[in-house]
């Protein structure tokens, strides 16, 4: 992000950019930063809350009234609802314990996806929109794609190399169990849902045989998810702790 | 958090590498301009967002995609390769990545002169130095929209 910043300064476009890691932001000096307390993913720090967003948003823009550079400020105030409230979160759908291992895999992943479509199709119409569909217009395209992976008869991939198309599988799979989860009653931390999708769901344990198999392949493309964008660094250090 | 402190170990590592291998960018550079009530704002957010049907992003893409500043939320998706952030915050509202709505209404009350016609997203997980030439592009395009200020939102 500092980067940008220095590369569009350098060509006359004044920038103010939002920090999430304050120490490469301090070794980058791009020309305006604001340092917010807020979790990756979110410069803004809070969905659905205007007032916090537009206190955010003043703060940066005032970074363009200083005279010289470069600057970096910090902003003063949490990201309400920013705690970690695991204790609180039950999800809605109670999976039947053990499924993973009786039917397989891949059968446990239909179960799954099925007993979650009322609520990621509730989620879908109260915000009028959904954030899937990377790899197809509907869930069934990636969970179609994924169990094939995992029986070993991986689908042909038109256009797109075999890592690409598994990754958006997975990661449109993900996002239908976030979306899903979110519809339940009551505001769930983001770290309580993580915490549910990686510890109690077979999608999680699917992506995990899924990365076993990328690290095992000779193929270039599925080589890369071993290490990199199926499982979130922070998961993998869990798991590999308690094994 | 985004507390370095607040990560685990393997992420901690992986962010202080990030800056260990860092490009030198020489002196900052610093464009001044009109006072804010006269500028005319975009947004380029390195989130990986981009409008449905556009072309996704892909590992190692350091090209931007463009975004229309009257794409409806719903018209708006992330193809960000990276799964180390969070996503619900996205899911639930777009404006805590990427704020056009918020943009608009400090417009409204005069604390900014104007919203671009066009805002762009990059995805951060772009080899730093790649970014460059597609930047130098970007400011072509931000300057012919008569763009002088950039909020630049990561994830």
């Amino acid at each position: 992000m500092g980067a940008l910043g220095h590369y569009l300064e350098r060509e006359g476009v004044a920038t103010a950019q939002i920090s999430l890691i304050r120490e490469q932001t301090a070794a980058i000096k791009p020309p305006r930063a604001l340092w917010v307390p807020f979790m990756l993913g979110r410069p803004l720090g809070s969905a659905d809350d205007p007032d916090f967003q537009r206190r955010v948003l003043r703060t940066l823009l005032s970074l363009f009234e200083h005279a010289t550079g470069p600057v970096l400020e910090d902003y003063p105030e949490d990201a309400p609802a920013a705690g970690d409230r695991a204790q609180d979160f039950a999800c809605p759908v109670s999976f039947t314990p053990g499924a993973s291992t009786r039917g397989g895999l891949a059968r446990a992943l239909r179960d799954e996806i099925a007993q979650l479509a009322a609520w990621y199709e509730l989620a879908r119409i109260r915000r009028g929109r959904t954030t899937m569909g990377v790899f197809g217009p509907t869930v069934d395209d990636a969970v179609q794609h994924v169990t094939a992976f995992l029986d070993g008869h991986p689908e042909p991939t038109s256009g797109i190399r075999a890592g690409t198309a598994i990754k958006r599988a997975c990661d449109d799979i993900r996002t239908y169990y976030f979306e899903a989860a979110a519809a339940q009653p009551g505001a769930l931390a983001p770290k309580a849902v993580e915490r549910w999708f990686w510890n109690e769901t077979a999608a999680a344990q699917a992506l995990l045989a899924i990365r076993e198999r990328c690290m095992r392949s000779n193929d270039e493309s599925l080589k890369p998810l071993a290490t990199l964008g199926l499982i979130p660094r922070a998961v993998l250090d869990r798991y590999q702790r308690n094994s | 958090m985004a507390r370095l402190t607040d990560f685990s170990e393997s992420e901690q590592k992986h962010h202080l590498d990030k800056i260990r291998d860092l490009p030198a960018f020489g002196d900052t550079p610093f464009q001044s301009g009109p006072p804010l009530r006269q500028r005319r704002v975009a947004i380029v957010t390195t989130a990986g967002v981009h409008v449905r049907g556009d072309r996704l992003f892909d590992s190692g893409a350091a090209d931007y995609r463009v975004i229309p500043g009257d794409t409806r939320a719903a018209d708006l998706m992330m193809s960000h390769v990276s799964v180390n952030f969070d996503r619900t915050g996205f899911q639930e509202d777009i404006n805590v990545v990427f704020p056009l709505a918020r943009l608009r209404e400090l417009q409204a009350a005069g604390l900014v002169g104007a919203v671009a016609d066009f805002h762009y997203s990059f995805m951060g997980a772009a080899p730093i130095r790649a970014l460059e030439p597609k930047a130098r592009e970007l400011a072509v395009l931000l300057k012919k929209d008569r763009v002088d200020a950039v909020l630049l939102t990561p994830v």
